[in-house]
């Protein structure tokens, strides 16, 4: 069972009082407890059971502008003792920064609105096993699979945040994750791909059934890729690699880049970076929502933000340190991003395939080639080739390659938003790319 | 060494008792025990923004049974936490009937010292050497417009516990440094990075004013990109310094010679062995047993000792690397590359210090030898698909070749290739084969371990150059 709300509480108190004894004139802490279960399947038998039970502390002391901090896995006083009187000696040695601080008081949560993230419902190891069954029967239906490995895994966690202002607040949250990893094979290839779904509550899991036939299937249709010549091209982003395309805008709006000087976006805010269609929201108070908060990693409160209207930038993601140093006041980010996502596009997935005679319909990119200084992207990818509306054939080991400037402003969207991940995106397309092939 | 029974109401003989107990119809398993201390000190924006000190402490408990592997961890080392590890391994075993191996290979030798290297430098020592290297840089070049350098140390003690009470115990030090230079030049911002670590105290890496050498290079790095062109798109050769850029050893060939991939035969490599997979004159090894290496261990997370592992020699598949599950599944003898990140993750089979060994060629010869295509000195980052055998790095440091003479420096961009395929490519093998400078973290199945590579010099006589000029 994952630890109660007033057994972290009573360790978040004590850790305040101590570093307050110990001479810090303010404090934070985090104390976590997450529980998790796992089992996988490997070729419709078991493989691997797993139960992990982490415990967590973080507490951060200030004295003045000084600050530092410890963390640890071992909750026992005795070790606390040690570890907070360490902190406290460190921060003591620790040089000044004037932007150190707790948030502002008046920008603190104060209340915990319950938005539906913690489902009660216990999954034994052997319904588990009932339901991996079923997807791995569903997934190995075709011949050419020729492995298999699936995995569930419950998690319950609970967490409790505090500082000296004051603040004391937290929740029990709970995710269900299933996935399936299939490996397709024909005489000239083989290939891997995969499907998941991750949900809050144990009900909203997709149908086993569904998710083996899914990763099957996308995995058979990758098989015989070919190789295609470099020229320019529009790229189609399946919505499980555009949601990465905003995951590097959020890194390039992060404050700390900002204040740091080391994004393409400084001093971008009211100034047009997409196209006049596209919207970008962060909304951390979706019911069940992957990425649902009630106050950021600071305890600020956290609201909607329209991160981007009409193609203008309109914030920054702000926490209370690079706040200061901007002048500008923390909107409840620290840590990033809630639940965020492009507002639908105005035209059909199909629509989008048929907008171009020929086009390259991404899947998965490899390494990590998103450069936030200079805007520069360059990846390995792996897709389709798509000519009038139609997937011709299966492409790999070619690379694309662009500038996040030019990129976001060529963006088209479809219409088929889904609530899949915690960062969502409709189908994408970006024209004049670059492919590097043969 | 850590007494991890010291202050827990569970006893070494009584934990020895469970474990027998537990394992008794298992074919492996053992309790691994963790403790480690590490800090991180952080420059950035002119300011010490972070100085943080983490204490982590857990068990892991393990349980095999034929290919199945039942796995429970937990902070808390108590008799009640160890019985509900054991309680859970059971239910998942319910009908093991193995038979425990209770062999396990020993060594003396020993590849670093115990020693902290947290406790052997001051925090104001740490403080005052990155203030340094701030001042030292930012008074080099008043183009330079932001300096991050940041201190990594950590100290961890393990122990581990088989069926029968045998015990096996490292201590293993680890430290890094690292200096990130941004630059900005009309408008124009680029950035370089260099790193040292490895083994030993920071002083090894930081005596004789060496912190200079690595804030020189990290601005030599983000000097070079400030003057950079637009890389080319498509195929062509490819030429790689020594060193670092061994990266691609690491993805090419590495990852797809781990064994848990090739006894699933997800592997590209599976059905390979013994097979010529390389151009003569290539020999790859992975080796865990140089002194104070980033990637090197007295003994593996299952406590068998490391070993030198031949995997490619002279071009052909000689060995894959193997941890003792995988080992005896495919019916061969673990190599000592079972490692895992902490107590919380499984073991699997690892690299440690990826190298490919010397041939005769200069690096002149390569570069004459090239009429078009590219320079690759200095890598970011690289990642594998091990079933398509398609793998990426991404240069942060080339050149373009033009008719066998070092052109302008091209922007940073992803190459790809496909790994059985790649070293059938190398045309020539340079004479100058050199260490990485110990800063490699290699991630699988979400965990990080340190690791090393080296190469000489290369040839590669096609490679897929991701840019954007066509």
């Amino acid at each position: 069972m994952v630890k109660d709300q007033e057994f972290l509480k009573k360790k978040a108190t004590y850790c305040l009082d101590l570093a307050n004894t110990l001479g810090a004139t303010d404090s934070s802490v985090v104390v976590k407890n997450s529980v998790s279960e796992t089992v996988n399947f490997r070729n419709k038998k078991l493989d691997e059971s797993n139960r992990s039970d982490d415990l967590g502390i973080s507490i951060t002391t200030y004295i003045g502008k000084k600050k530092s901090s410890i963390s640890s896995s071992n909750l026992l006083n005795e070790n606390l003792n040690i570890l907070i009187e360490k902190c406290v000696e460190t921060t003591k040695n620790t040089p000044e920064d004037e932007y150190n601080s707790l948030p502002d008081r008046d920008l603190l949560a104060k209340e915990v609105k319950d938005l539906d993230l913690y489902d009660d419902t216990h999954i034994e190891n052997d319904q588990k096993i009932n339901y991996l069954k079923k997807l791995e029967e569903s997934a190995s239906n075709d011949k050419k699979i020729v492995n298999t490995e699936s995995s569930f895994t419950q998690n319950k966690s609970n967490f409790v945040l505090a500082n000296t202002d004051g603040f004391c607040n937290g929740y029990k949250t709970s995710s269900f994750t299933a996935s399936s990893v299939t490996v397709a094979k024909d005489e000239k290839s083989m290939e891997r791909d995969y499907e998941y779904s991750s949900k809050c509550f144990l009900k909203d899991l997709d149908d086993a059934d569904e998710l083996g036939k899914l990763a099957a299937n996308q995995t058979i249709r990758k098989l015989s890729p070919k190789k295609i010549g470099s020229e320019k091209i529009s790229i189609i982003f399946d919505k499980r690699i555009a949601k990465g395309i905003l995951s590097t805008f959020t890194n390039a709006i992060s404050s700390s880049a900002i204040s740091r000087g080391t994004s393409f976006l400084k001093d971008k805010v009211n100034q047009k970076i997409f196209s006049d269609k596209i919207n970008i929201f962060d909304k951390p108070d979706i019911l069940k929502g992957l990425g649902s908060r009630n106050f950021d990693s600071e305890g600020v409160r956290t609201d909607t933000l329209k991160l981007v209207d009409q193609g203008i930038l309109k914030h920054y993601l702000i926490d209370t340190y690079n706040g200061k140093k901007l002048n500008l006041k923390s909107n409840g980010r620290c840590g990033g991003t809630s639940n965020l996502y492009f507002e639908n596009g105005n035209i059909s997935f199909k629509d989008l395939l048929n907008s171009n005679s020929k086009s390259l319909y991404i899947t998965e990119t490899i390494g990590h080639g998103s450069n936030i200084v200079t805007g520069d992207y360059s990846v390995g990818a792996t897709g389709f080739l798509v000519e009038n509306g139609e997937f011709k054939y299966p492409i790999n080991e070619i690379t694309i390659a662009g500038n996040f400037k030019d990129m976001f402003q060529n963006i088209i969207l479809a219409n088929d938003l889904e609530f899949k991940y915690a960062t969502n995106s409709p189908t994408m397309l970006i024209e004049g790319m670059v492919v590097a092939g043969k | 060494m850590s007494n991890f029974f010291e202050k827990s109401d569970l006893s070494r003989s009584e934990a020895e008792n469970i474990i027998s107990e537990t394992l008794q119809k298992c074919d492996d398993g053992e309790l691994y025990l963790e403790n480690s201390k590490s800090e991180s000190i952080l420059l950035d924006d002119n300011k010490i923004k972070n100085s943080s000190y983490n204490s982590d402490l857990g068990f892991g408990f393990r349980a095999i049974s034929n290919e199945v592997v039942a796995y429970s961890h937990s902070n808390e080392i108590s008799k009640n936490s160890l019985k509900q590890s054991s309680e859970n391994l059971k239910s998942t075993l319910k009908s093991a009937k193995g038979t425990y191996n209770y062999e396990i290979p020993k060594s003396n030798k020993k590849y670093y010292e115990n020693i902290n290297p947290i406790e052997q430098k001051s925090l104001n020592e740490k403080i005052k050497i990155l203030t340094d290297v701030n001042n030292y840089l930012r008074s080099k070049s008043d183009k330079i417009k932001q300096v991050t350098a940041n201190f990594l140390g950590e100290q961890k003690s393990v122990e581990i516990i088989r069926s029968g009470g045998e015990t096996l115990s490292d201590v293993r030090p680890l430290i890094r440094f690292n200096v990130s230079v941004m630059l900005e030049k009309n408008g124009r911002k680029e950035t370089g990075v260099y790193g040292v670590g490895g083994r030993q105290s920071y002083d090894t890496y930081l005596k004789d004013d060496n912190w200079k050498n690595v804030c020189d290079e990290a601005l030599r790095i983000a000097s070079v990109n400030l003057e950079s062109k637009p890389a080319p798109a498509g195929e062509m050769k490819v030429v790689l310094g020594p060193g670092w850029p061994a990266i691609l050893i690491h993805e090419a060939v590495g990852h797809g010679l781990e064994g848990d991939f090739n006894r699933k035969k997800t592997s590209a490599f599976h059905n390979l062995m013994g097979q010529k997979v390389a151009s003569e004159g290539v020999t790859i090894i992975d080796d865990g047993t140089i002194d104070n290496r980033r990637g090197s261990l007295t003994i593996d997370d299952e406590g068998t000792p490391t070993e030198k592992t031949v995997l490619i020699e002279n071009g052909i598949l000689k060995n894959f690397m193997q941890d003792r599950l995988n080992a005896r599944l495919m019916k061969t003898r673990s190599t000592g590359s079972g490692r895992r990140e902490n107590y919380r993750h499984i073991v699997l089979p690892r690299m440690r210090n990826t190298m490919m060994l010397s041939g005769n060629h200069t690096q002149e010869e390569m570069i004459k030898a090239v009429d078009k295509g590219i320079f690759a000195v200095s890598f970011g980052g690289g990642q594998v698909d091990i079933t398509s055998g398609k793998f990426v790095f991404n240069c942060t440091e080339a050149y373009e070749i033009v008719n066998g003479k070092i052109g302008s420096p091209i922007k940073g961009a992803t190459l790809i290739g496909d790994g059985p395929s790649i070293l059938k490519e190398v045309s020539m093998v340079g004479n100058d084969m050199m260490m990485d400078p110990g800063i490699g973290t290699c991630g699988k199945a979400g965990q990080g371990v340190p690791v090393g590579v080296a190469q000489p010099s290369i040839l590669i006589n096609k490679m897929t150059v991701g840019g954007t000029k066509l």
